[in-house]
């Protein structure tokens, strides 16, 4: 009922939102922070009483199931399956802090504001709902819920002349990818033969009767590709950058920093477990794409010269390694991605916020108009230099923890690969950050924003919490992996059993990495 | 012959005859005459679910009978026939609601144009009743020549009439089609009963595969693919569309469409199933034609209603997809699309028709500034083209869903079904364009020339609410409603 009560209270905080008259702005704006409170307070809570909880025998925790649609003459059921486990915990902790931030960065809005909220709140319990989901229709049905309101936000409150053809640009995109991903999920559902879409049962099917090799293949390149292309996986990452830096901050917030993350977590939880076999094959294809995000999109981010699209570039290149650490198949590789999914989600929140600000009160993102902001707005600086800070990997905050295991858990598996990515992560995404640092924060200031004043209370607490986040998944990643680490292990186990019959030699060197990774592991 | 068999269709004639006596007999009753109409229908409707049929038990508020057939056998009152004829009657209603909206466009004859309404409501239910060649011809043409006047009733306006003129030829060569195809089927067959031809054509696989058989099933075919503006009679749709007044094109929208959907699922369910005569590659061919053209034809046009004959044509061909399916999945995907369809489509139309009659202009430009004009109208119309698109929550995207899996269900053992899925995915995706362009016409459109807000008068407020909540309940919740179809369609062999 808790996981429920997460993503539900965002939704039903629609209904007020409609009813209440447009005069009353800031009445709707008030619904919308106090519901997305509620709801990251809430996730709070399931963070710290999840390790008292009872797990179901699958191990998911918070367990809830409960048929929702069934028709036997057809041979569909849908259940409304919701539960937790590590991997999926630290996103809905994540995606409801960024939702509350994102709502609390919303004061740019001046028109229309009754609409603006309505699709904020249907966007965060969409997300929210598709992170709980243990079914593949609803898992699938609540991402989607995202897609009209980013469409709508971009157009309407968006920036800049293109965001018409941006706003398009990522619907299209979009809609593809999902579709490609649905004919996946569905192409499972008839294989398995299971007349289930519950993530659970799916999973104890394919184990006992696996499905066929070639048709795990396809099965698991539409999902790569399907839920790729939602993950902005290189070569189809054009519709990221343009359509951030098209969005309002708030849209821009969650949806770089939640709803990317979306097809990561159904890779690490759908396509891997449930076609193992298709796995062992696709995901060096996977890998070495992931080499085009990491290297290509950091050298197109150095070329930028608008922040936003800077941040947009850069949190592409980010994906890079969550793919690489998804690929690598290894406990630590993989548990890395997930805290890295997790600290990515509120840094690309973080600087997005942080990059809205800017526009919005000095009305430009283009670097060279910028500088000195340090000294003009403390808050503001600080802010920007510490999430710059953390994007290139420092100690400290969680992205390090993060790409520190990717590249440790992939060095076994791809050792080319890693080698190039650690060149991209600390050369080319060092030398685009710091670059950002000096010409934002520092210099000298331009005449034009000297009246500039510091961010307000709610943008203050907004970027604090993200800040914090950070900071505390960096300093004590514990909270996060001691949970992720028994939930990964499993999907590990299981796929590597099937990765022994395709391909001896690989296996042997990601088992004996597996456990060098686990004497070692915090 | 029973009473209560027919007792649906005898009270919508019924009323459509009070109405056409009213208006010449106490013509101060006229204003208040689309008001009776769709009374009267919510009433029927009401009625229409007193009924049940169990175990070929039909039982109704008037009593019970076992006898499901009527008129010699070629009027059956089965679980499919009651479940098309209460879609009939809302989609009835709705139309009816919508048209009171309307009225004031209407110059003469208005009470006429509710009757003809509830004469083509007669003709539908007939249809989702006919059990034989001699009742589907007759049901047809009730809707047809209803419809050649319904299309050009605003007889001041040359698209009006040209749509009415267009329809008129297209209506009577697919007609003449029909009657053709029925003579060469009962020429070489003897029959004209669903089920005695049904049973002759299974045992005789020779004389379902003779060319007398084939070309006379064929040409049944294609009228009513015109029913549904499917390939390759579907160049109408656009043209009529786009001249006819809003309510009726709503009314052919969704009657005259699931018109021909039950008469095909008649036609291939009870009578010769595709696979029989090894049709199915031509209907996956046909309904991935049929997808292609509808969507991108759309994608150029500008007038709204245009818009919708092509969204009308690629939606019959997500219909033919269930039905290239040949499966118990495809049959209740297709019932279940279709009702989604009805809140859908009359959603759309009922905006439309205000906003046509607000700014006197179809482009859709004429939607700028919709958003601040009526926050409701542009809710609505956004939520008809999201559903439209099938996109989740919406009533659309649990229809779409069905019928995908139904193909994937298939394409297991046949793999030709995976290009027909390929075909139907770029379908959505250039659908997603043209109904997104829509959204932005009403958000972000430049420049709105009028921002006065567009009154909605009390019946197409009702009807776009029942619209919203259709859409939105059969989105969340589709479980009674899809147990329903599924229970409708059980009977077929399809």
């Amino acid at each position: 009922m808790l996981l429920t009560a997460i993503f539900l209270i965002p939704l039903l905080a629609v209904l007020p939102a409609v009813a209440i008259p447009r005069i009353y702005g800031w009445l709707t704006r008030f619904i919308a922070l106090l519901a997305t409170f509620t709801s990251m307070v809430l996730s709070v809570y399931l963070l710290f009483t999840y390790d008292g909880a009872t797990a179901s025998p699958a191990g998911y925790k918070f367990d809830f199931n409960t048929t929702w649609v069934s028709l036997e003459s057809i041979g569909l059921n849908i259940g409304y399956h919701v539960g937790v486990d590590g991997i999926n915990l630290g996103l809905v902790v994540m995606g409801a802090i960024v939702a509350f931030a994102a709502a609390c960065c919303s004061r740019e809005i001046r028109s229309q504001e009754k609409e603006y909220y309505i699709l904020l709140l249907l966007m965060t319990g969409g997300i929210l709902g598709a992170f709980v989901s243990l079914d593949l229709f609803l898992f699938y049905f609540f991402h989607e819920l995202a897609l009209v309101p980013t469409f709508i936000m971009i157009g309407l409150w968006g920036r800049g002349e293109k965001r018409t053809d941006a706003a398009f640009n990522i619907t299209v995109y979009l809609s593809f990818g999902a579709l490609i991903a649905l004919i996946g999920l569905v192409m499972l559902y008839i294989q398995t033969g299971a007349q289930s879409f519950d993530i659970v049962e799916l999973t104890a099917i394919t184990q006992s009767n696996p499905i066929e090799v070639s048709t795990q293949g396809t099965i698991f390149a539409l999902l790569m590709f399907g839920l790729g292309i939602l993950v902005s996986l290189w070569p189809f990452h054009t519709w990221a950058p343009q359509g951030y830096a098209h969005a309002p901050t708030a849209t821009a917030m969650l949806h770089a920093g939640v709803l990317k993350k979306f097809g990561l977590y159904g890779l690490i939880r759908v396509a891997i477990p449930l076609a193992p076999k298709g796995a062992a094959t696709w995901l060096d294809v996977l890998a070495l794409l992931c080499v085009g995000n990491i290297i290509y999109c950091g050298l197109v981010a150095i070329r930028q010269r608008d922040i936003n699209y800077l941040i947009g570039t850069s949190s592409v290149a980010h994906m890079g390694f969550v793919f690489l650490g998804v690929a690598s198949l290894t406990l630590i590789g993989m548990t890395g991605a997930v805290i890295l999914m997790v600290a990515h989600g509120l840094l690309a929140a973080l600087t997005f916020g942080l990059s809205g600000w800017i526009r919005s009160k000095t009305g430009t993102t283009e670097i060279d108009k910028l500088g000195g902001l340090l000294k003009q707005v403390p808050f503001i600086g600080t802010a920007l230099i510490m999430a710059m800070m953390a994007g290139c990997g420092l100690p400290g905050f969680g992205n390090f923890v993060g790409e520190f295991m990717v590249l440790f858990g992939s060095w076994g598996t791809y050792p080319v690969i890693t080698g190039l990515a650690i060149w991209g992560a600390l050369i080319v995404g060092a030398v685009y950050m710091l670059r950002a640092i000096r010409n934002v924060a520092h210099g000298p200031l331009d005449e034009h924003h000297a009246r500039l004043r510091d961010a307000d209370g709610l943008s203050r607490i907004a970027f604090s919490l993200l800040i914090a986040g950070l900071l505390v998944l960096g300093i004590y990643p514990r909270i996060l992996t001691d949970k992720i680490k028994p939930s990964v292990g499993k999907i590990v186990t299981i796929t590597k059993a099937h990765e022994k019959e395709i391909k001896p030699s690989k296996a042997k060197t990601v088992a004996v990495n597996t456990a060098k990774s686990e004497g070692k592991n915090r | 012959m029973n009473v209560l068999l027919l007792s649906l269709e005898y009270m919508v004639v019924l009323l459509a005859i009070v109405v056409v006596i009213l208006d010449f007999s106490l013509p101060r009753t006229r204003p208040t005459l689309g008001y009776l109409s769709a009374l009267g229908l919510a009433v029927i409707c009401f009625f229409s679910f007193t009924f049940q049929i169990e175990d070929g038990m039909v039982t109704g508020l008037a009593g019970q009978t076992h006898v499901s057939l009527a008129f010699g056998g070629a009027y059956v009152l089965d679980p499919t026939a009651l479940w098309f004829k209460q879609f009939f009657l809302i989609a009835g209603f709705l139309v009816a609601l919508i048209s009171i909206g309307y009225s004031r466009h209407i110059e003469s004859g208005l009470s006429e144009y509710y009757a003809l309404q509830l004469f083509a409501l007669a003709g539908m239910m007939f249809a989702a009743s006919a059990n034989s060649f001699m009742l589907l011809f007759v049901s047809l043409e009730l809707i047809t020549i209803t419809f050649y006047v319904l299309v050009s009733y605003l007889r001041r306006q040359v698209e009006s009439l040209e749509a009415g003129v267009k329809y008129l030829i297209m209506g009577a060569v697919s007609s003449g089609f029909l009657v053709y195809g029925i003579a060469l089927v009962y020429g070489s067959t003897g029959t004209m009963d669903f089920a005695a031809l049904g049973e002759q054509l299974d045992n005789d696989l020779a004389l379902a595969k003779s060319t007398m058989v084939q070309v006379g099933l064929l040409l049944i075919f294609g009228s009513l693919a015109f029913k549904l503006a499917a390939v390759p009679l579907q160049v109408w749709a656009a043209d009529v569309y786009q001249g006819a007044p809003a309510p009726t094109a709503a009314f052919l929208a969704v009657g005259s469409k699931a018109a021909g959907v039950v008469l095909l699922m008649r036609l291939f369910g009870s009578v010769v199933s595709d696979v029989t005569l090894g049709w199915e590659k031509l209907l996956m061919i046909l309904a991935a034609l049929t997808i292609l053209y509808g969507s991108l034809c759309a994608l150029p046009q500008r007038n709204l209603k245009r818009i919708m004959g092509y969204s009308s044509i690629a939606s019959a061909g997500f219909l033919l997809m269930g039905f290239a399916v040949m499966s118990q999945s495809g049959s209740t995907a297709i019932l279940y699309y279709l009702f989604g369809y009805l809140f859908t489509v009359l959603g759309a139309f009922a905006v439309i028709g205000v906003i046509v009659k607000q700014a006197g202009l179809e482009d859709v430009n004429s939607l700028a500034g919709l958003s601040q004009r009526s926050p409701l109208l542009a809710a609505t119309l956004t939520m008809a083209v999201v559903s439209l698109a099938g996109v989740p929550p919406l009533a659309g995207f649990f229809g779409k869903f069905l019928i995908f899996k139904a193909a994937l269900e298939q394409a297991v053992s046949y793999p030709a079904y995976y290009a027909l899925l390929a075909c139907a995915v770029l379908g959505v995706l250039v659908s997603i364009v043209y109904y997104f362009n829509i959204i932005r016409a009403i958000y972000w459109s430049k420049n709105p020339s009028d921002l006065s807000t567009i009154p909605v008068s009390g019946p197409v407020r009702f009807a776009v609410f029942t619209c919203i909540a259709g859409m939105i309940v059969l989105g969340i919740y589709p479980d009674p409603f899809l147990n329903i179809a599924g229970r409708a369609v059980a009977a077929f062999s399809l």
